[in-house]
């Protein structure tokens, strides 16, 4: 499922010299998020709220490192201002990791609102979004994003699809409704 | 309300005799004109916006330059929007890091209006109960005089909660291109080779 564009994921990291990884942890995240706390040149950064990575991020890049921010679709409402006011308005280096809910083959209906949202919210602030929902595609657009950000100085937000990190059951046989009846 | 609290520029004066080499992050609003009246240099990352953000933007700066020390100043509405903040600090337990928070238990940016911190929230018992064991209010000068020492000492991480009165300073603008506050943060920090051409 996920395990090969987060181990694509991990070695680009490497290969840029991402030294910091803030995240709130999402299921899809869950091989990037061992991978870094295995590695002793990441110091992985747990958050409380995904804003706070942003800051996290900004707050890295002034002492000279990279910093990635991995988060669930649904923390890029968390995000908004403090990428608006403190990412855009310094021109920091942005590089986002977004595990997406609320898309392809969702059942849940209180995900979906936000997984419309993400682009569109995203690119309100200034942020690049870049789709990916192949394991190949993944990888491209991680490397491309890496050097969109720390290079050439933008805010991309790489979107990693549930056709590739697959949808959440919630109607899966053992699942039952409230009364207790088998769906 | 106690008369004699402490005049938050008089505060911020005593506490820059002691920050030797130590890199400063400003929360919005009056930490920042008090930052850039005080003790104004390069070494001063002054943030105009991002409310909640000062505290992370402190962390991340601290755990890419472990041998500097990191001081932020801020004010008690900042840091009650991103007081989660303080979890995600302690879990890191940086040895470099002094979140200053300046508290007038009120929001004086927007008209003065009244902030929990002056009705009943104590934000050091929330830093403490987050797991920053340096947690501490400071209400006199000799609490100011205590807090120094650890300064000095370097007994970090550390939060102090300094309890000032309403009265602010004279306002004292620094540089608001944020592009031009960042890049001259980063040149005086690492070097104008390495902040200009990153690899």
């Amino acid at each position: 499922m996920s395990g090969d564009w987060s181990a694509d994921a991990h070695s680009l990291f490497k290969q840029h010299d991402i030294r910091q990884v803030a995240y709130v942890p999402d299921a899809g995240l869950s091989g990037i998020i061992k991978a870094s706390l295995a590695d002793n040149d990441m110091q992985t950064v747990p958050l409380t709220t995904e804003e706070e990575g942003i800051a996290v991020a900004a707050g890295a890049w002034l002492g000279g490192q990279k910093c990635a921010v991995l988060m669930q679709s649904s923390g890029v409402g968390n995000t908004i201002n403090m990428i608006a006011s403190l990412t855009t308005t310094c021109a920091f280096p942005l590089f986002m990791i977004v595990t997406m809910r609320g898309d392809y083959g969702e059942s849940n209906p209180w995900q979906m609102p936000m997984g419309r949202a993400v682009q569109p919210v995203l690119e309100a602030v200034g942020v690049r979004c870049l789709r990916a929902d192949t394991t190949e595609a993944a990888a491209e657009a991680i490397q491309a994003g890496l050097m969109m950000s720390f290079h050439g100085g933008e805010a991309v937000a790489v979107l990693i699809g549930q056709k590739l990190i697959g949808a959440k059951a919630f109607s899966a046989p053992a699942a039952q409704d409230a009364t207790g009846v088998q769906s | 309300m106690s008369k004699n609290k402490l005049f938050r520029r008089d505060v911020v004066k005593k506490l820059m005799t002691v920050r030797g080499d130590a890199l400063c992050i400003s929360g919005l609003g009056s930490p920042t004109w008090d930052l850039a009246a005080v003790d104004h240099r390069p070494e001063n990352f002054y943030i105009w916006g991002g409310m909640g953000g000062a505290a992370p933007t402190g962390l991340g700066l601290a755990l890419a330059q472990p041998d500097r020390a990191v001081w932020v100043l801020t004010g008690d509405g900042e840091q009650l929007m991103g007081v989660g903040s303080f979890s995600t600090i302690a879990l890191q337990q940086p040895k470099n890091l002094a979140i200053l928070v300046l508290d007038n238990e009120h929001y004086g940016e927007t008209g003065m209006q009244a902030a929990p911190t002056g009705r009943g929230t104590d934000l050091a018992a929330m830093a403490a109960g987050a797991g920053i064991r340096n947690s501490m209010t400071v209400g006199d000068e000799a609490g100011l005089d205590e807090l120094l020492a650890l300064l000095k000492q370097g007994r970090f991480p550390l939060v102090a909660v300094i309890k000032i009165d309403i009265t602010t300073g004279e306002t004292v603008m620094p540089p608001r291109d944020g592009k031009f506050v960042k890049n001259t943060f980063r040149s005086a920090v690492l070097g104008p080779d390495k902040a200009l051409y990153p690899r």
